[in-house]
């Protein structure tokens, strides 16, 4: 009775050594399978096509509420080159940086949280030749997907009102779409680790901070130095800067940077996804 | 093409979770068309058996080898050929009755046009061609679980695994899918099914092994193990006490064997109308008394001294 | 001799409405922190990040304390988002809980089996409703003094106008909610109706930056009169009369809401 720890880590040892070579084919960039899930998720949203469409509306109204009404009392901001630049110029990218986080994780974490607990969807899916590594990829895709739909429409928006300053600003969408992968994947990880739908509360206080703070509506100057630093760290703000670089400018090697941030966080939180949904369905 | 290597091979299969064991080192074959049941209670290893079957749960020690692969390495490629009836309907409930073969089929890598003919004709099949475009939530248990069944055959699999495939359901609806699984199996497609109930086992198996916590009590088809743990027939008695664990004594030597329940006395011989004659003869009146024919409930009580539904 | 008999029916009543408003309190005991959590941090981080921080590119920007009548941007925005935050919060719990209580967990009909009646069931749940509304306003207040934001003492008065703000949305989100089958009208409401009333109902800009032609739109939803009033609470100089007026547009609002929700949830409820 006393050593039942040995047994636990002899049986956790052997589900752990068969659970690691159940992954071989997932690190297969775009595997097929995993667009199954991405086939599966438009067809749900299809039949939801307000909730998907919506979505959109809601860095619009942002954004026209800025420049109908904040922008007039903000006056103009320093751009990124340092020259002066209406606050809505300035703002706009950024909500398009927002609009492509909110659309990745509103479906990573509430959508595979529900799926996970509620709906077993992936107990079902797992039952098929479809892996744990499919299903991970699958969902940050559909997310991605998603998200990068609501960015591009975005910036069509801001073209339409002159709110695009640089023809690099089409470099935007794909800066967008590794964002979007980025928080996707963490957000996946995330929910993997929810207990009940209480726990979304802390989703929202990690959202709204970083949605408020990371450089959105006013220039890192308004920061004391130690904040400043903070606000450099938040992944939104990788998002932000590089956007509203290409958006107002050309690119610099600094955004190389961001650009890897972002990519660590996409395939860490794509490990862990793939072993937390192992871990919780393939018992 | 080779009828007489097996579908499944398990050998010393085992479960642990922990330190609880859940499967305790069982062997057993399946050969292929072949419906193949595992009996017991809940709590006998019969789910975690499926699971590993289904490559869905990692064996924790033996060998178990399906369609002639190792479900660790070859995982996907066995769950391609296999169908999985799970015991909880983990049905897409987001989507219509339609929607899900579809979907489902596209996880199968299947080419649209084949899904689409495959779903018309499972919904023949099941009976739920008039529900094709309704939303799966609303559905009746008995529909949904015909559903799971039309879902699992969307990848025409060679293999069905069906667990607990009726739990839940009203007697009109069991008899409706056995009919199902009995077409199934007539078409040659090899089942295997977990249950807890004698009656399931008796008319889908034709082998099937008798599970108790976690171990292998007995195999054989439901005639055999009839005929080899039990009588012809049984003399159940009810009396008007409390216990009937006394007046098994007053019963000695009427049958070949009597077991005694909390509510009843059950009387295992070959001639049940005489022992109910002895019964009076020996000026003992009960309140109820019948003579059946012997059941896999029978051959369970006698190999662990316990009744399967409780 | 022939009141008193009247009064019994109406004094059970109230007392069925009681006990099933003692059902929502003891949901609530299990989610309390976190919502207490989120009810005080959201209104600091908007506070600060838009009060604070933005706010210190509006009072740099001479032309625009003209505009905000010659307050700084956070003593500004701190009684509009005060009112702003009451209705989007009473939005949700007037949509989501109900559809739970109709649909997803049916404890309106548990309720029901009860001798309660589907009105009964109603009030109890909009007077929770209103509760919740208190308590997240008045932890809105504590923060708006953390942030020195209050001019004068009226702006206690600015949380019973918050609930009521709160309510005059809750209501008609509870009675439109009765109607419906699923959740995706709801999110509808939300991106359609309650996030624009957010933006563009006088908490983050006067109403008169908008064009000519939207303003009467701004004017009729209740939060503009909820933002305005709590406002000159805050600042101090609410007169009399208008606040009167305010607090009457949205008790108006709130009663034909309460009759229309009446209906709906009889028609859902009473089959």
């Amino acid at each position: 009775m006393s050593t039942p720890t040995v047994l636990d880590r002899a049986a956790d040892g052997a589900a752990g050594a068969a659970a690691g070579l159940r992954i071989t084919p997932t690190w297969s960039l775009g595997s097929r399978r995993a667009m199954r899930l991405v086939e599966r998720n438009g067809r749900v949203y299809f039949r939801m096509w307000v909730i998907f469409v919506s979505g959109f509306f809601e860095p619009l109204f942002y954004l026209l509420s800025i420049s109908v009404g904040i922008s007039k009392l903000a006056g103009p901001v320093a751009g990124p080159g340092g020259h002066l630049i209406s606050y809505t110029a300035f703002v706009a990218p950024a909500l398009m940086a927002v609009s492509s986080m909110n659309g990745a994780v509103m479906d990573a974490t509430f959508g595979v949280f529900f799926k996970l607990k509620f709906a077993k969807v992936y107990d079902a899916v797992l039952a098929t030749p479809m892996d744990s590594g499919d299903v991970a990829l699958g969902e940050i895709s559909w997310a991605v997907l998603r998200g990068g739909i609501y960015s591009c429409v975005f910036l069509v928006v801001m073209a339409g009102m002159g709110l695009v300053h640089s023809p690099w600003a089409a470099l935007a969408v794909p800066v967008s779409l590794l964002e979007g992968f980025g928080f996707a994947a963490v957000a996946m990880a995330t929910a993997t680790y929810m207990r009940s739908w209480q726990d979304f509360d802390f989703v929202t206080l990690a959202l709204m901070p970083m949605f408020l703070f990371s450089g959105t509506f006013y220039p890192l100057s308004v920061y004391p130095s130690g904040l400043r630093e903070l606000v450099l760290a938040t992944p939104l703000y990788q998002g932000v800067a590089v956007i509203r670089g290409l958006d107002l400018g050309s690119p610099t090697w600094s955004m190389a940077g961001h650009c890897l941030y972002l990519l660590v966080m996409s395939v860490a939180g794509l490990m862990v996804a793939s072993r937390r949904l192992e871990r919780l369905i393939l018992k | 093409m080779f009828p007489e290597s097996p579908l499944i091979q398990a050998r010393a299969l085992t479960k642990r979770f922990g330190s609880f064991v859940a499967v305790d080192g069982i062997d057993f074959d399946v050969a292929p068309g072949e419906a193949f049941g595992f009996l017991g209670p809940n709590g006998a290893g019969k789910t975690s058996t499926m699971r590993m079957i289904a490559c869905m749960s990692p064996v924790s020690s033996g060998t178990l080898r399906i369609l002639g692969m190792d479900p660790i390495t070859d995982g996907p490629n066995i769950r391609r050929r296999i169908g999985l009836v799970p015991q909880e309907d983990t049905l897409d409930l987001e989507m219509t009755v339609l929607d899900n073969l579809l979907v489902y089929g596209r996880y199968f890598d299947l080419p649209r046009k084949v899904i689409r003919e495959r779903a018309r004709r499972l919904l023949d099949f099941a009976q739920l061609t008039d529900r094709a475009n309704d939303k799966v939530d609303p559905l009746s248990g008995g529909l949904k679980r015909r559903l799971t069944i039309a879902r699992s055959l969307i990848s025409e699999p060679e293999l069905l695994l069906l667990d607990e495939p009726t739990t839940g359901l009203d007697p009109q609806a069991r008899h409706l899918l056995w009919d199902r699984l009995y077409r199934l199996k007539q078409q040659g497609v090899t089942l295997i099914i977990t249950t807890h109930y004698m009656d399931e086992a008796e008319q889908l198996c034709d082998r099937l092994v008798v599970m108790d916590k976690g171990r292998i009590a007995a195999e054989g088809s439901p005639r055999e193990l009839i005929t080899r743990y039990s009588t012809r027939e049984v003399l159940e008695l009810r009396f008007r006490v409390d216990d009937h664990a006394p007046l098994a004594a007053q019963l000695a030597g009427l049958g070949e064997r009597i077991e005694t329940l909390p509510d009843r006395l059950l009387v295992y011989t070959d001639d049940g109308e005489s022992a109910a004659k002895s019964v009076a003869d020996r000026g003992l009146d009960p309140v109820a008394s019948f003579v059946r024919r012997s059941s896999l409930e029978d051959v369970f009580l006698r190999l662990t001294g316990r009744t399967l539904v409780d | 001799m022939i009141t008193a008999p009247a009064r019994r029916p109406t004094q059970e009543s109230a007392h069925r409405i009681w006990r099933s408003y003692l059902y929502w309190t003891h949901i609530y005991r299990r989610t309390w922190r976190a919502s207490i959590a989120s009810g005080f941090l959201t209104p600091t981080l908007f506070m600060a990040a838009m009060g604070v921080g933005l706010g210190t590119l509006v009072n740099h920007h001479g032309s625009s304390a003209h505009q905000l009548g010659g307050v700084s941007y956070l003593d500004f925005i701190a009684p509009g988002l005060l009112a702003a935050s009451a209705m989007q919060m009473a939005a949700i719990e007037g949509m989501f809980p109900v559809m739970a209580g109709i649909k997803w967990i049916k404890f309106y009909q548990a309720m029901l089996a009860t001798p309660i009646t589907v009105t009964e069931v109603l009030y109890a749940h909009l007077l929770w409703m209103a509760t919740r509304v208190a308590m997240v306003s008045s932890i809105f207040l504590v923060a708006m003094f953390a942030f020195g934001a209050p001019r004068s003492a009226e702006v206690l008065a600015a949380v019973p106008v918050a609930v009521l703000t709160g309510m005059s949305m809750a209501v008609p989100a509870a009675a439109f909610t009765a109607t419906r089958e699923s959740d995706q009208a709801l999110i509808g409401v939300i991106r359609f109706v309650v996030m624009p009333m957010f933006l563009f109902s006088g908490t983050f800009f006067p109403v008169t930056q908008l064009p000519a032609w939207l303003r009467p739109l701004a004017y009729a939803t209740p939060l503009w009169h909820g933002v305005v009033l709590c406002r000159s609470l805050s600042l101090g100089d609410a007169s009399w009369a208008s606040s009167l007026g305010h607090v009457g547009y949205l008790l108006a609002f709130i009663a034909v809401a309460t009759l229309v929700a009446r209906r709906t949830f009889s028609r859902r409820l009473a089959a």
